[in-house]
């Protein structure tokens, strides 16, 4: 039995308050839902029960005694284990090897005692229903099962409480469900769980209980069997949030982007776009759903000129891109929003203004003669900052400094603000606040209206659903299925899966 | 300037702890080591405050002092900016030495070979061909980069070593050795490519020469460059966020080999300086490890032009400055190399500067 509560906790860097005088408690056989948006103060709060971070204030009891965790080994031995986003394992060891890292069991000369661990892993594989083969290596293993390992981990280090961070991010619909069965299974035998999401339908499925966070401070608590995802949603946000988009009837035209039997080969000389044919039109936003590394990265660079194709055909409204430089492609009227913004969307230490011009810096107004013309970057800059709700101190603030969701509306305000003919959005709304999910989501929907085409890649199937005209799935470098705009999620997800 | 102070200065970008804080106080911390680093070596209390006001003195302390200190920064200073506009587009250029070794020799030959020209056609032809084969030298290792992934670390470094050995070998041809001599030193250029000393009227031994004023355009020149052109605004993408730079559909290897030229025509010209403004000839070492310590001066100076300047003034100010010191009060030279050595390791890692004295700095809020 375990009972952990968290009491009055705060903790602030410099002026920012990321936590303040915040209540929790979780006991055993109960699954805790936390949710909130990125930045809300969800990842802080879990690195002090980690011992990762020390509380300015306040209090971590664990089962009626007050512990004060110096580093996460203190925080482990006490019985908290968390299974993190970013799984945290060697890609060449073993199940059993990873399970083990840090916590080996070793015998005379520090000889490792593997085949012992080996029977371990295979017993809590077994109790808990997390099935793996210990012995197989760690990459070769698909990401639902590289999560199961993870889960393993922790439990090999009998944790009592389990954090689970943003653990569907990386999964498909029916991994979700698995996960979820396993999350029960745990909570049956007494364990205690932490769900994170920001995800409104996770939460009041698995949860027995939900807080949530917003701006560093505990909004509300709620019982998931009685609340709506509206309800939720307006906490989380702190304002009424519109959830479903309005989307006219679209009225399709010409055909803009005609893909033929393209092949395209990845970073290690591997098929990853194998033989692919679609079609966007005019007026139509195409979804691209699949769970990541199906070979969708490689076919955006390639219709972007960024990547060389090995057969196959790209046209542009009729008219051959292969041979282009993304430059002269971009000239054409491509817009790209690229899938990693902090990567290859923005540069961080350049200003706003700076950023806005990225693509087009080269040509009047901008640059004349090769003489850069500041005065007319600004002015354009201002008009992009207001017209696309970028909330910043200034135009001359460094794009670092901005927050997820407005780092991404100066990339969309960016690729939107002139000239578009189509658009390829990759994850253009990965890891951001609600509010500005809203924003883009409209300024896509506007750009659709207007006649123009959209290429949608997503990895999030509810927004895959409420932007598509048509969805198109992708898996292992093909496109092995075609849906309508009212397809369901079950349907989409077994594709994703590879069940056709 | 008035628009550089309103862009960047008043911009709540300009991070003062950052850009001029932690380079002073890695100056004054050096500095100070480098007093215990006397203290240790026996010297009395007395004699460390002799070397010290001593190396003050030779640095600012007369009308000769300050132009021996601008004498010995002109070229380190145009070195570091080659090194700087590199940094800024992503490359760690190690190889201003033999850039400038190679600027250098073109400047002499030009130099003592051609007798018709006026002072005003063949000075600047002279400077012009340290620049050009500075360049020409440096785009050797940006074209390796840019077509076979070759870091230009190793490249230039090789490079490096390829010039000097060329250099013995150049300085012994017989039509370039200075004749009767059978030491490697070259023939002196001719009065026409010289650069005059700019305040010989006050008193004829002041060295300081019309290279610095050449050296002050050069800053102005790299910070119009970097900051209203262009090519500045590539080079800065490429350097800051290459696959941004990539996807905004700015060509790497195009940028690689330009940057790698421009920086090498900075070096050429301080090696062209060197020959036509100081030393009127070519000896072994000539360059005098000057592109090495210009890699200093372009990481104290934060890669921006007019740090790049005041940090380059005061490694001049060291070295001249430094000369004195070891006349009186008899404390080797040395010492400026190891304050200069003591300046780049709290530079290179601000945080030994936070820690030390921590009191001078706010609390800065982590993300």
């Amino acid at each position: 039995m375990v009972n952990v509560e968290l009491k009055n906790i705060s903790k602030s860097f410099g002026p920012v308050k990321a936590n303040q005088d915040i209540n929790i408690k979780v006991k055993s056989g109960e699954i805790l839902g936390l949710l909130g948006e990125n930045g809300a103060g969800k990842s802080t709060l879990m690195n002090i029960l980690c011992g990762l971070y020390r509380p300015d204030t306040g209090k971590i009891i664990i089962n009626n005694d007050e512990k004060n965790f110096d580093n996460p080994g203190d925080a482990i031995l006490a019985g908290v284990g968390m299974v993190h986003q970013h799984f945290m394992l060697v890609p060449i060891f073993t199940v059993t090897e990873n399970v083990v890292l840090g916590n080996e069991e070793t015998g005379r000369l520090n000889h490792l005692k593997i085949n012992e661990s080996e029977q371990k892993v295979r017993e809590i594989s077994e109790k808990y229903s997390l099935l793996v083969d210990p012995k197989e290596i760690t990459e070769r293993l698909p990401v639902g099962t590289q999560q199961r390992v993870e889960i393993i981990k922790v439990l090999f280090r009998s944790a009592e409480l389990i954090i689970f961070d943003e653990p569907t991010a990386v999964l498909t619909p029916q991994e979700v469900k698995e996960l979820f069965n396993i999350m029960n299974a745990l909570k049956e035998s007494g364990k205690a769980i932490i769900f994170i999401t920001h995800k409104l339908h996770e939460v009041r499925e698995v949860c027995d209980s939900i807080s949530i966070l917003r701006s560093g401070t505990i909004v509300g608590d709620a019982d998931p069997k009685k609340v709506s995802n509206k309800e939720l949603a307006t906490l989380m946000v702190g304002r009424p949030v519109n959830l479903s988009l309005e989307r006219k009837k679209n009225k399709t035209g010409k055909s803009i982007l005609k893909v033929k039997d393209l092949s395209v080969l990845s970073e290690n000389q591997e098929i990853a776009v194998n033989k692919v044919n679609f079609e966007v039109k005019e007026g139509e936003i195409v979804g691209l759903a699949g769970v990541q590394g199906n070979g969708q990265t490689e076919l955006v660079e390639a219709i972007t000129g960024l990547r060389e194709s090995v057969s196959g055909k790209i046209e542009f409204f009729e008219r051959s891109m292969q041979s282009l430089t993304p430059r002269k492609i971009h000239k054409l009227g491509v817009r790209h929003i690229p899938e990693d913004r902090q990567k290859s969307g923005i540069i961080g230490n350049f200003s706003v203004s700076e950023n806005k011009i990225l693509n087009d810096y080269y040509q009047p107004p901008f640059s004349k003669n090769y003489i850069m013309s500041w005065e007319d970057v600004d002015t354009v800059s201002k008009k992009v900052v207001q017209n696309f709700d970028i909330r910043t101190p200034s135009i001359n603030t460094f794009a670092e400094n901005l927050s997820g969701g407005n780092q991404q509306k100066l990339v969309v305000g960016r690729e939107l603000s002139n000239n578009v003919d189509f658009l390829i959005a990759s994850q253009p709304t990965r890891g951001i606040d609600v509010g500005s999910i809203e924003y883009i989501h409209k300024q896509l929907i506007e750009t659709r209206n207007n006649g123009k085409g959209i290429l949608l890649i997503s990895t999030e199937l509810d927004e895959i659903l409420a932007l598509s005209d048509r969805i198109l799935v992708m898996f292992e470098g093909n496109i092995i299925k075609e849906f309508g705009s009212n397809a369901s999620i079950e349907e989409i997800g077994l594709a994703m899966a590879g069940q056709v | 300037m008035i628009e550089f102070i309103k862009r960047k200065i008043i911009s709540e970008n300009f991070d003062y702890e950052e850009i001029l804080l932690t380079p002073i106080l890695a100056t004054l911390l050096a500095l100070i080591i480098g007093c215990i680093f006397l203290l240790a070596t026996g010297e009395s209390f007395s004699n460390i405050l002799l070397a010290f006001s001593n190396l003050f003195i030779g640095a600012f302390g007369s009308l000769n002092a300050i132009s021996e200190t601008c004498t010995a920064a002109t070229p380190l200073i145009l070195a570091a900016l080659g090194i700087s506009l590199a940094f800024r587009a992503g490359l760690f250029n190690i190889g201003a030495e033999g850039q400038i070794i190679i600027g250098g020799i073109a400047t002499v030959i030009i130099g003592f070979s051609i007798d018709f020209l006026p002072i005003w056609l063949h000075l600047p032809l002279a400077l012009l061909f340290g620049a050009i084969f500075g360049a020409l030298y440096a785009a050797i290792a940006g074209w390796l980069k840019a077509s076979t992934g070759a870091h230009e670390v190793i490249s230039t470094i090789m490079l490096n070593l390829i010039a000097l050995r060329l250099l013995d070998y150049l300085l012994r041809l017989p039509i370039i050795q200075k004749e009767g001599r059978n030491d490697p030193i070259s023939k002196s250029v001719l009065e026409t490519a010289q650069l005059p000393q700019i305040l010989s009227f006050i008193e004829p031994q002041l060295r300081i020469h019309s290279g610095f004023i050449i050296m002050l355009f050069a800053v102005l020149f790299v910070y119009w460059l970097l900051f209203h052109t262009t090519i500045g605004f590539e080079f800065r993408s490429t350097g800051a966020n290459p696959n941004a730079a990539q996807y905004a559909g700015i060509k790497a290897s195009l940028t690689i080999v330009l940057v790698m030229g421009i920086a090498g025509a900075l070096a050429g010209l301080a090696g062209a300086n060197q020959i036509t403004g100081v030393l009127g000839r070519a000896t072994p070492g000539f360059s005098a490890s000057i592109g090495f310590d210009a890699i200093a001066v372009a990481l104290l100076g934060r890669s921006h032009p007019f740090g790049v300047l005041f940090a380059g003034l005061l490694f001049g100010a060291l070295v001249a400055g430094g000369r004195l010191m070891q006349v009186k009060a008899g404390v080797s030279i040395d010492l400026i190399t190891i304050i200069q050595a003591l300046i780049i390791v709290f530079i290179a890692a601000p945080l030994l500067v936070k820690n030390t004295v921590p009191w001078a700095f706010k609390a800065k809020k982590k993300s």
